[in-house]
């Protein structure tokens, strides 16, 4: 079994988010970066718990992104997996990026391509749909649970107010969230392992990207709040009526 | 030349996103001139013509047992057909479940960029550029599609609209059909109940109501409002209420017209799931809360004291 898991550097989730040259980037001074957490969390780890089932699974994950996101590849190491592969790119656009991973992916022939359900910076959700197409694979999005036997997986991914369970044949590409898997530490073992194992850089494939930001807005600041006193909730239901309109 | 927008059903009924993605659909068409026109998969009991009442001019119907279900592969070489013979130059779909499952496929297909998660329309003064947020919700990225073909998925509760009138014209489309190769072997859905993704108003509980037993206050006035409900992660860790109402960073983002946090303090994870609301109402014993600074309204106090009188008034309001 050999499982391919796309990982992302995002900025910390208490980053703050700011914008430089004339709004068009996004200022990382300064940013902590980590895994972005579906990735780490969801992805990865049931990739190692597969692994840690099947003895003979090979593990790789692969990044497009530059040389500074090596320690966040590192980081992912530790946890597990068996090597890494960065694609030197910088690129926000989906498309670049799902063909740089497509590209890797068609030459080893993975049975299952794991991401995350989303990166928490761009929000895409977009990544893996694309791989999949790419790679002409069935895709199951936001899986909120992750079983194989044999060669037929069944997943369960989110719906409207709910769960659908999915059986499919590998290969597949599936995109991760919460269910899948539980969070992980890693441990002073798998650090030091971790400094050792592949990192192979390769260079892009030529690929036009499709999309390009223009620019960044940040949502204009609130009003403030009103407070309305414990007293007189009564008055909370006739500002939302009068005065928000909502209710 | 057409916009095409698909409109995604479950168990023959067409999705309420999906409705908001045709209405956005139809401005999209007036903007550039063109028509609106709509595919739609699967066998349908909604009465299709209705569709003209968001603007929908053409509905193209595939009524094919094996596209009832969700299989992308699938979904994607059809609408890619019916792009083709539409010649649609934007497609759009609601980013909803289906949508994130079909637009990327569909951008590869048909080399057509992508923007996921848009939340206004395309601004065409200077190519096409749409905004979406980005970074959970702290920022919007507006960003340029460069391609001939164009495919916007729209967030739920995104854009407004109203039915109007008129009436759609309705045909069956042949696309060929693929065997599938997704099985769907089960679904568990909550039933009578308003999906969180597409609900407009929503109650929502944190930790600080201090256990799971204490519920009811938060179900009765979901119940008095009509909302559905939503709640903070360790609330969903501990399983007090099941893992779809988990709504942040590491949840499901939402952006209800009104959004009512319970004992939730407003963690930056928590707010980045529901900054997008366009009313915050915080009802917390701590004035010191952070969820105060992203609210509308706020009431500092006991939940369980203040909770039920607001239920109270929302019923009286409403003569229930
Ligand atoms: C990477 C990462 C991702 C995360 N993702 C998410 C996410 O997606 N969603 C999420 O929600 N959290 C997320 N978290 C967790 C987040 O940081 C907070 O810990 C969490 O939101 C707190 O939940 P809470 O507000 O319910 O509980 P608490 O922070 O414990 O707050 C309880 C609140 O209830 C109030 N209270 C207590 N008693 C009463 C009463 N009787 N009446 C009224 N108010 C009362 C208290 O004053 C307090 O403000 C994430 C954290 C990390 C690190």
């Amino acid at each position: 079994m050999k499982i391919l898991v796309c990982i992302s550097k995002t900025p910390d989730t208490t980053a703050k988010i700011a914008f430089t040259d004339n709004n068009t980037k996004f200022a990382s001074d300064g940013v902590q970066w980590i895994i972005n957490p579906y990735d780490e969390w969801y992805a990865l780890v049931r990739a190692i718990e597969l692994k840690e089932a099947a003895a003979d699974t090979v593990i790789h994950l692969i990044t497009v992104a530059t040389a500074d996101s090596e320690p966040i590849i590192r980081k992912a190491l530790a946890l597990g997996g068996d090597e890494a592969i960065r694609v030197n790119a910088d690129s926000h656009d989906s498309f670049y990026i799902a063909s740089q991973i497509a590209a890797i992916a068609k030459e080893g022939a993975y049975d299952i391509i794991f991401t995350g359900k989303e990166t928490i910076d761009y929000n895409g959700s977009s990544i893996a749909g694309m791989v999949a197409e790419l790679l002409d694979m069935p895709y199951i999005s936001l899986a909120t649970k992750f079983d194989i036997a044999g060669t037929e997986a069944t997943i369960n991914r989110e719906i409207e107010g709910g769960e659908e369970t999915d059986k499919v044949a590998l290969p597949v590409v599936v995109s991760c969230q919460k269910g899948v898997a539980e969070q992980r530490i890693p441990n002073m073992k798998g650090i030091m392992g971790a400094r050792t194992k592949p990192l192979k850089v390769v260079e892009p494939a030529a690929v036009e990207a499709l999309t390009s930001i223009t620019s960044f807005d940040l949502p204009p600041a609130k009003a403030g709040v009103k407070l309305i006193s414990a007293d007189t909730p009564e008055e909370l239901v006739r500002l939302l009526h009068d005065e928000a309109k909502v209710i | 030349m057409s916009v095409l927008i698909f409109i995604d059903q479950a168990d023959g009924q067409i999705k309420k996103s999906s409705l908001e993605a045709a209405a956005y659909g139809a401005k999209v068409a007036e903007q550039s001139g063109t028509s609106a026109e709509a595919i739609v998969l699967g066998n349908i009991t909604d009465d299709l013509t209705s569709l003209g009442k968001y603007g929908i001019k053409k509905v193209h119907t595939v009524k094919d047992s094996k596209l009832n279900s969700l299989d992308a592969q699938l979904f994607t070489k059809v609408i890619a057909q019916a792009a083709t013979t539409t010649g649609a130059t934007v497609i759009v779909l609601s980013n909803n479940f289906a949508g994130k499952s079909v637009a990327p496929r569909l951008s590869v297909k048909l080399k057509a960029g992508l923007v996921s998660g848009a939340i206004a329309l395309p601004d065409t003064t200077k190519g096409f550029v749409v905004k979406k947020s980005v970074f959970s919700g702290k920022a919007f990225a507006n960003i340029a599609i460069n391609t001939p073909i164009k495919i916007i998925s729209l967030s739920p509760n995104s854009y407004s609209f109203t039915a109007g009138t008129g009436s759609a014209e309705v045909a069956d489309f042949a696309a060929t059909i693929d065997a599938p190769k997704v099985q769907v072997t089960a679904t568990n859905k909550v039933t009578g109940e308003i999906p969180l993704s597409e609900a407009e108003l929503v109650v929502s509980g944190g930790r600080g109501l201090k256990g799971p037993e204490n519920w009811g206050i938060v179900l009765d006035l979901a119940k008095a409002l009509g909302a559905a409900t939503a709640c903070s992660r360790p609330v969903a860790d501990a399983d007090w209420r099941p893992h779809h109402e988990h709504v942040g960073q590491t949840g499901l983002a939402i952006a209800p017209n009104l959004y009512i946090a319970i004992g939730i303090s407003g963690a930056i994870q928590h707010l980045a799931g529901v900054n997008r609301s366009k009313v915050i109402v915080v009802i917390n014993k701590d004035p010191e809360a952070p969820f105060f600074k992203a609210a509308d309204y706020g009431i500092v106090g006991d939940a369980f004291e203040v909770v039920p009188k607001i239920t109270a008034a929302v019923k009286k309001l409403k003569g229930i």
